[in-house]
């Protein structure tokens, strides 16, 4: 069956490397769904991730894609879009790759505000390499290197990029996998730093680690754990525990930093002299 | 008037004033950094020049941050620079790698200080000529330039980026903290004088672009993103089309053709200069601030009648060890004094292959080697 899909991937690469059930796969399908509401041009598309199985989404789609290092995508993003402008970049990153060994780099993109949407897919685990747990594995849930559970705080990642400054915030599943489309197209369309952070599955690291054998029953966890922001309000703190509130948090106007750059220019040749 | 000579463009400039000004006669239009001792005047000279050009500049979050950005930069079409010195240069090279795999153009230099870790800020050194070579992992090919004085720097730096275009890599240009803070007349060519080369692009129509396929000469055409090629890049080893492959064939050959690629256009890579070897006994081979002492010391060995010639290398990297190779059959003995405990000299001992009788010289007390001590050391030597 061929769908909208088919026109914005590289078929040569299929089949995929994950494994049956994972979350990528719709968070890859709603992200397309969304570049085609928006009728963007693909050779002005650029998408750019890191390391891990959710920065593979870079290989399987036919834009300018770049595949770079752990933790690094938003650097060399910054580095694309300072250059030209008129490209619209995509950053995919996993939840460690953002939020540990990339999360200076997703402080000072948010705090920049630079055109970018950065869209992170969070299975709360490092899946390619076994199950790890990760700075968004929630206290007390197991993974292979907490085997006695996990003693960590976890990071809100919409509310870091809130206080860093980013201009579109949201969070979404891959439960609720139109509403996610819907927030992705949106934050696409932001001029300034947008993320969109998607809840997601990992059913044979996270899910056999944590008591939820199958995709399914990772599905209905996530139907679960996943709150509406109007709910979530009036949720008391103990309420709130393990749950996470879904929806936009944030959609403000502020100056991209290429604008401001441009501005830099203006100013520099107005000053004139080469010194 | 057509018979008046062009008017002679002669500054007083800083080392790393000059090689801003290199870059910027080379083409770069973008720069990305993190501010460390002794490399920051490039950075504050390239935040003032860029935006003049309509070209930009960033600081970025750290060193990582900033190599990546000129990385992404460069494949989104403009010519890209970073500068630092060794502490930043050990944190710039998970991302050199990726520029070394995915043939990505751009220049970093590092203006060396003395190290391990944070060492001596201010001191000179010339510690980091093997993590030049060997710094980032796995096996991969580099060049990398090696100025003595400030009118090198730039000339030098416009090298690095025609290198980095023409062969598609990332090239070093090793300064150290002397050379990059001194003042030095410095002639600056006119930009219709200057020879910019930038990188081949495709010829083929999108369908048919492959973007890791090489020509003869080794190195593949480059589209930039945005220009209507769409292409995969990963630091995965990678098929001429840029995906991802396991084939243990297919990765053997794709590590030896980006090597080979440098090895194959050695010729054209290697800048050395020769001062009084024709008759040489005894040779000197220096390179950075120390050849300018070494240099010194032929002048003064030859008025003591010690027939003592100097190679400097201006290319260190890939080592010229064919000249080496053929300097050893000549003398006697060959010294090389360098600024650490004896790091080019390996090379130099791998290149003569136990034709002449190879000694170091180092100094790593954050002090100029300077002539004397190397016309006393021949002195000793000659003696043995």
């Amino acid at each position: 069956m061929k769908t909208v899909i088919n026109d914005y991937i590289r078929e040569e690469m299929f089949p995929n490397i994950w494994c049956p059930g994972c979350g990528n796969g719709i968070v890859l399908g709603a992200i397309l769904r969304a570049i085609d509401d928006l009728n963007w041009d693909k050779d002005k598309i650029v998408a750019v991730s890191g390391i891990g199985c959710s920065s593979r989404i870079t290989g399987y789609v036919d834009f300018c894609t770049m595949n770079t290092t752990h933790g690094r995508a938003l650097p060399f993003a910054t580095g694309i879009k300072m250059a030209n402008t008129d490209l619209k970049v995509i950053v995919v990153m996993g939840d460690g790759d953002c939020s540990a060994i990339g999360g200076n780099h997703f402080i000072h993109a948010a705090r920049r505000n630079i055109d970018l949407t950065a869209i992170i897919i969070n299975n709360m685990i490092y899946g390619m390499t076994g199950g790890q747990y990760s700075p968004l594995t929630p206290t007390a849930k197991f993974g292979s290197t907490a085997p006695y559970g996990n003693i960590d705080q976890t990071f809100d990642l919409a509310e870091l990029a809130i206080a860093a400054g980013a201009s579109y915030v949201a969070r979404g599943t891959v439960y609720n996998v139109r509403q996610s489309s819907s927030l992705i197209k949106k934050a696409l369309d932001k001029k300034g730093f947008s993320v969109v952070e998607i809840i997601s599955d990992c059913p044979v690291s996270y899910g056999k680690m944590n008591k939820m054998k199958s995709p399914v029953d990772m599905l209905k966890w996530i139907k679960d754990i996943a709150v509406s922001k109007k709910v979530w309000e009036g949720l008391s703190l103990d309420e709130k525990k393990g749950k996470y509130a879904v929806g936009e948090f944030l959609n403000k106007d502020r100056p991209d930093y290429t604008e401001l750059y441009e501005e830099i220019i203006k100013k520099a040749q107005g000053m004139g002299g080469n010194k | 008037m057509n018979n008046l000579k062009k008017k002679k463009n002669i500054k007083l400039l800083q080392g790393n004033e000059a090689c801003a000004e290199g870059a910027l006669l080379a083409g770069v239009k973008f720069f990305a950094g993190y501010p460390i001792t002794p490399s920051s005047e490039i950075a504050e000279n390239m935040a003032r020049k860029l935006p003049k050009i309509g070209g930009k500049f960033i600081q970025m979050e750290d060193e990582i941050a900033s190599m990546a950005a000129i990385i992404g930069a460069s494949i989104a079409g403009l010519k890209s620079l970073t500068a630092t010195s060794g502490p930043g240069m050990c944190l710039k090279q998970e991302n050199f790698g990726f520029a070394v795999i995915n043939e990505i153009p751009c220049v970093v230099v590092n203006a060396q200080r003395g190290g391990p870790s944070t060492g001596s800020p201010t001191k000179p050194s010339q510690g980091d000529m093997m993590q030049a070579r060997w710094g980032t992992h796995g096996d991969h090919p580099v060049i990398a330039l090696a100025p003595s004085t400030v009118n090198e720097i730039l000339t030098l730096t416009i090298k690095a980026f025609n290198f980095s275009e023409k062969y598609r890599t990332p090239v070093i240009l090793l300064l150290d903290e002397v050379i990059a803070h001194m003042r030095e007349k410095v002639e600056i060519p006119a930009p219709e004088d200057v020879e910019v080369i930038n990188r081949k692009k495709p010829t083929v129509p999108p369908e048919e672009y492959l973007p890791f396929k090489p020509d003869e000469d080794g190195v593949p055409p480059m589209a930039n993103f945005g220009e209507g090629y769409r292409y995969h890049v990963t630091g995965l080893v990678h098929s001429e089309k840029g995906l991802p492959i396991s084939d243990s064939q297919q990765i053997d050959h794709f590590i030896k053709r980006i090597n080979n690629k440098i090895e194959k256009n050695i010729k054209d890579i290697l800048i050395y200069e020769e001062y009084l070897l024709d008759d040489a006994k005894i040779a000197l081979i220096a390179y950075g601030s120390v050849a300018r002492a070494a240099e010194r010391t032929v002048k003064l060995a030859r008025e003591e009648g010690l027939k003592v010639g100097l190679l400097k290398l201006l290319t260190i990297w890939p080592f010229c060890s064919e000249e080496v190779n053929k300097l050893a059959q000549q003398v006697d003995l060959i010294i090389v004094p360098e600024m650490n405990l004896g790091q080019m000299v390996l090379e130099v001992e791998r290149a003569s292959q136990g034709k002449c009788r190879v000694v170091p010289y180092g100094r790593v007390d954050g002090e100029l080697i300077n002539p004397i001590e190397i016309l006393g050391k021949i002195q000793e030597e000659i003696k043995k």
